[in-house]
């Protein structure tokens, strides 16, 4: 069985010139199957919601693909028509973004907009279009009349679940979801992420699941890859990254969320901040703030892309290929 | 508001430029004005010759002493008026937006009565009343009837800065209010408070021709408007005299252009979302 | 209906008085035009005490109350009702500008979003300084030296070549850092931090959290820091109280309220709180999925109890006092037996 979506050494950059002034997402390589959700963690200016813009080829100008592949269901996007790519979108591939409130139109009736987005999908029947909606809001828990308001008429929470549904309506294969729940209340997104879960089993999509969240995503996720400065730097499964992590910056991380329970105990942050993407150093972009640094490798040669197992990878130079242990 | 960014504005340039030369027209014109103004010893109706580059009027009078010393006028009741409406507007704008309570609901109360009015009616009809006797009527007139849209549309803007948290902070770091409002909302409005500025000015300089126009101006005042009327009463248009119609409302369409541009111009660059992508 | 047990709680520490004691605390405001006027009960009788160098952490969701009562306590908001004192010194019901200014001498406020809590057409040093000036902590000519210092009391180091940038020239962590010097500036006894850290990366939130226990340990300063995140409030707190559509509904040792919750939302809160340590997606009850009442229409009786699985009918008619379920843990909620926990 073919990979969902395929993205092999994805690089993107920004700007009106070749090569573009900044490159956002370096040589990235991720993998999406059906039915399984990868969650994408990195702070800010790490490139992940580049990453999304570009998997679902939504990427506006001045952002383009300078080189890699993606590959949807066995076909490479670059080589799609306009209109194909159009038909793409909500049919195969949905994306929901972060601030719902932006998707949705003020000043339309939801269900005048979940008509709208259908009929560019070839369903015209106003009937249908309907049926399709109220099974889509069914889906995600919000009583159907809610087709009939206005978008600020409900709650923050029920709001992401309409623009969930919305992305669901056409049946999509895979969702890519940037930051969904961020800007909502912890019990709210909860149960959002409890009706996600629920709804990849039952339909069958795959998810790629973007947030600054680690701790969130050990919980929901299946595989998680960790970005920063644009370059995925540790992938794994779900329960693994957080029993084992191996990339520093992934141990950092796991170590800047205060746990809930146990002695109380004082943590540190990580020292510095990420690298000006703008103007990256040479060799690896964590360098500068990693405690096992060395200098001469470190800091002149890029970290090579160790695969630890068939399901694990690391982009480090502490680590030797067929050996999980450290040099 | 970004010194450098207007300097890079092809439109603030362009408009700034036009205005500049009227300036520099205005405070030389005691200067270059090849004759006085008013002096009617002229043979009348003549076309443009060596001596008379724009032709005289029906009355004897060098019609480029005219629009040279016209341009004083114009420039001078568009900025004056244009400040005495801003700060109006700042007052009842911008401080009632901030401080709320009862000064902003009667100053918003105020605003509407006066946004209500019809302007133009409203114009002719003071003016008309008060006999025109001098030009601070004009500007008293054009002042009262300006002022009103503005200041809803800096209200609205400081209603929103006051809200932000860095006021707030403002607030609470034991600063005045009145401190607060100049020294954090309006350099945070700056933009569109001098873009408005521009726009009475394009305001005051219209109305104040076209009143002058139709014989509401004192007709003895040397402006481009009471020219253009002078040349309606002159029949320039049958005489052949073009200059005489053309070359002061030409003036005027400048001015007026220059103020529209640099108030497109300021806009655009206080607020980075109006600009078009380079 | 002001309820001694909680009040007292910090003041049971060592018979100190406490820095900042609230009794029934309740702000409401109107919406709305004439005809369609609605009242938003934001902060409804809360009843706290903070004693002198210690932490507390506020937890609540949007629409708590959290907000509005850090607004409330700075008088960026007129309380409607209730009392609030510093060192025993009750605020009046209207205070004038001079009592204002007092008052803010002493709590200071640092603020949710780093991008817009700074002014940005000025420079780090003249925001640091018009609270130094304001309240007149130094003389003019030592005002650039304290800035100096303050700036490298939070980590901005070199502090000279801060003086002089712009806030869009700094990361969203070094404005967070400016933020809490120009709260330190006024050399309050109380700070007010409202959600510090939530508009920040995860890297730079531990490092912030860090700073203010440091800060507040240094100087001791009170700190009520607010948050939504269970877990930072507690790493940073000392007690924990919660909060739920304007009310207080339990307070405690940080240790007790988050081991032991005794109201039906704090055991939410904790259930739904992201917790690597479990195994597969926790789930929460499906009646407590539901959304925090209107503030405009409150029910009467306990405001969770439409949402609680536990809720009583007397729960829907009256709002229960303050019952104690342990060592300085108080608990607003029936399952609480009235006599000893």
């Amino acid at each position: 069985m073919s990979a969902l979506l395929e993205i092999r050494d994805l690089t993107v950059g920004y700007g009106w010139r070749f090569p573009p002034a900044v490159t956002a997402v370096r040589n990235v390589s991720l993998t999406v199957n059906a039915g399984e959700i990868v969650g994408v963690a990195g702070e800010s200016g790490c490139g992940k919601s580049t990453l999304a813009f570009a998997a679902t080829g939504l990427l506006d100008a001045p952002g383009r693909v300078v080189s890699g592949s993606i590959c949807y269901d066995g076909t490479e996007m670059s080589t799609l028509s306009r209109e194909e790519l159009r038909r793409l979108h909500l049919e195969s591939v949905s994306m929901v973004f972060q601030a719902s409130m932006n998707v949705l139109n003020p000043v339309m009736r939801i269900g005048a907009q979940f008509r709208d987005a259908m009929a560019a999908h070839g369903v015209s029947s106003k009937q249908e279009a309907r049926r399709r909606a109220e099974e889509a809001f069914d889906l995600v828990k919000v009583p159907r009349r809610f087709l009939d308001a206005y978008p600020h008429q409900l709650s923050g929470g029920m709001r992401q679940r309409a623009v969930i549904a919305l992305a669901l309506v056409m049946r999509p294969k895979l969702l890519v979801l940037d930051e969904p729940t961020t800007a909502l209340d912890v019990v709210v997104e909860r149960a959002i992420l409890q009706s996600l879960d629920e709804l990849r089993h039952e339909l069958g999509f795959g998810v790629i699941f973007i947030t600054h969240d680690l701790s969130l995503l050990v919980e929901i996720a299946d595989r998680i890859a960790i970005m920063y400065a644009g370059r995925i730097i540790e992938e794994a499964p779900a329960r693994e990254l957080y029993d084992h992590p191996k990339h520093p910056y992934t141990i950092a991380l796991m170590g800047a969320f205060p746990p809930l329970q146990g002695e109380r105990q004082r943590l540190s942050g990580i020292p510095g901040q990420p690298p000006d993407m703008k103007d990256l150093p040479p060799g690896c972009s964590y360098a500068p703030r990693c405690p096992h640094f060395m200098p001469g490798t470190c800091d002149v040669i890029d970290p090579p892309e160790v695969v630890i197992d068939e399901r694990r990878r690391v982009l480090c130079h502490l680590f030797q290929p067929h050996e999980s242990t450290r040099v | 508001m970004n010194w450098r960014e207007f300097r890079h504005n092809r439109r603030a340039m362009t408009g700034a430029s036009i205005l500049g030369v009227f300036v520099v027209v205005a405070l030389l014109a005691p200067v270059i004005v090849p004759y006085s103004p008013t002096a009617i010893r002229f043979t009348p109706n003549l076309l443009p010759d060596g001596a008379h580059w724009l032709g005289t009027t029906v009355n004897g009078q060098d019609i480029f002493s005219e629009v040279l010393w016209g341009t004083r006028a114009s420039l001078f009741v568009g900025f004056l008026c244009a400040s005495l409406i801003s700060l109006i507007q700042l007052v009842m704008g911008v401080f009632a937006g901030y401080v709320g309570g009862l000064f902003d609901t009667v100053a918003t109360a105020v605003t509407n009565v006066f946004l209500v009015l019809p302007s133009l009616p409203l114009l002719i009809i003071l003016a008309a009343y008060l006999q025109g006797g001098s030009v601070f009527v004009l500007i008293a007139v054009i002042v009262v009837t300006g002022w009103a849209w503005g200041a809803k549309v800096l209200r609205a803007q400081a209603i929103t800065l006051r809200e932000r948290p860095f006021v707030q902070a403002a607030r609470i770091s034991g600063e005045s209010r009145w401190h607060i409002v100049m020294t954090h909302i309006v350099p945070n409005m700056l933009g569109i408070i001098v873009s408005n500025f521009f726009g009475a000015a394009l305001f005051a300089v219209l109305a104040e021709a076209g009143l002058e126009f139709i014989g509401l101006g004192n007709i003895n005042d040397v402006t481009w408007g009471t020219m253009l009327y002078w040349a309606q009463e002159g029949n320039a248009i049958f005489l052949g005299e073009w200059v005489w119609l053309l070359v002061p409302g030409l003036c005027l369409a400048l001015v007026g252009t220059s103020l529209g541009l640099l108030n497109f111009a300021v806009d655009e660059i206080a607020n980075p979302r109006l600009r078009r992508l380079a | 209906m002001s309820s001694p047990v909680a009040v007292s709680e910090a003041a049971g520490t060592a018979n100190a008085p406490a820095l900042l004691e609230v009794r029934g605390l309740t702000t409401s405001y109107g919406i709305g035009r004439i005809g369609r006027h609605q009242v938003v009960k934001a902060l409804t009788d809360v009843d706290l005490a903070v004693a002198r160098g210690e932490v507390l952490g506020l937890v609540g969701e949007s629409g708590s109350g959290k907000t509005t009562f850090a607004r409330t306590l700075l008088y960026l908001e007129r309380p409607t009702a209730g009392t609030v004192l510093i060192d025993g010194d009750a605020m009046p019901k209207h205070p004038n500008t001079h009592r204002l200014r007092e008052h803010r001498r002493k709590v200071q406020m640092i603020f949710q979003d780093p991008y817009s809590s700074l002014d940005p057409l000025r420079t780090i040093e003249s925001t640091i300084t018009q609270p130094l000036r304001a309240f007149d902590i130094v003389p003019r000519r030592e005002e650039r030296q304290e800035v100096e210092d303050l700036l490298a009391q939070v980590g901005l180091t070199p502090a000279k070549g801060f003086l002089t940038r712009y806030p869009h020239e700094l990361s969203g962590g070094q404005r967070q850092r400016v933020g809490i010097a120009r709260a330190l500036a006024a050399r309050p006894k109380l700070l007010v931090a409202d959600e510090p850290t939530s508009m920040l990366d995860v890297s730079i939130r531990l490092t912030i959290m860090n700073l203010l226990l440091d800060l507040q340990r240094s100087r001791e300063l009170s700190l009520i820091f607010i948050t939504h995140d269970l877990a930072a409030a507690r790493y940073v707190s000392d007690r924990i109280a919660i909060m739920y559509a304007g009310r207080l509904v339990e307070i405690g040792p940080s240790a007790e309220v988050l081991g032991k919750p005794r109201h039906p939302y704090t055991m939410l809160l904790r259930e739904a709180a992201p917790d690597p340590t479990q195994r597969g997606l926790a789930r929460i009850h499906a009646e407590e999925r539901g959304e925090p009442p209107d503030l405009t229409a409150l029910p009467p009786g306990c405001p969770f109890a439409p949402r609680c699985t536990f809720a009583r009918d007397e729960c829907l008619v009256e709002l229960p006092e303050w019952r104690p379920a342990g060592e300085g843990h108080n608990v607003r909620c029936v399952l609480v037996d009235k006599a000893t926990p």
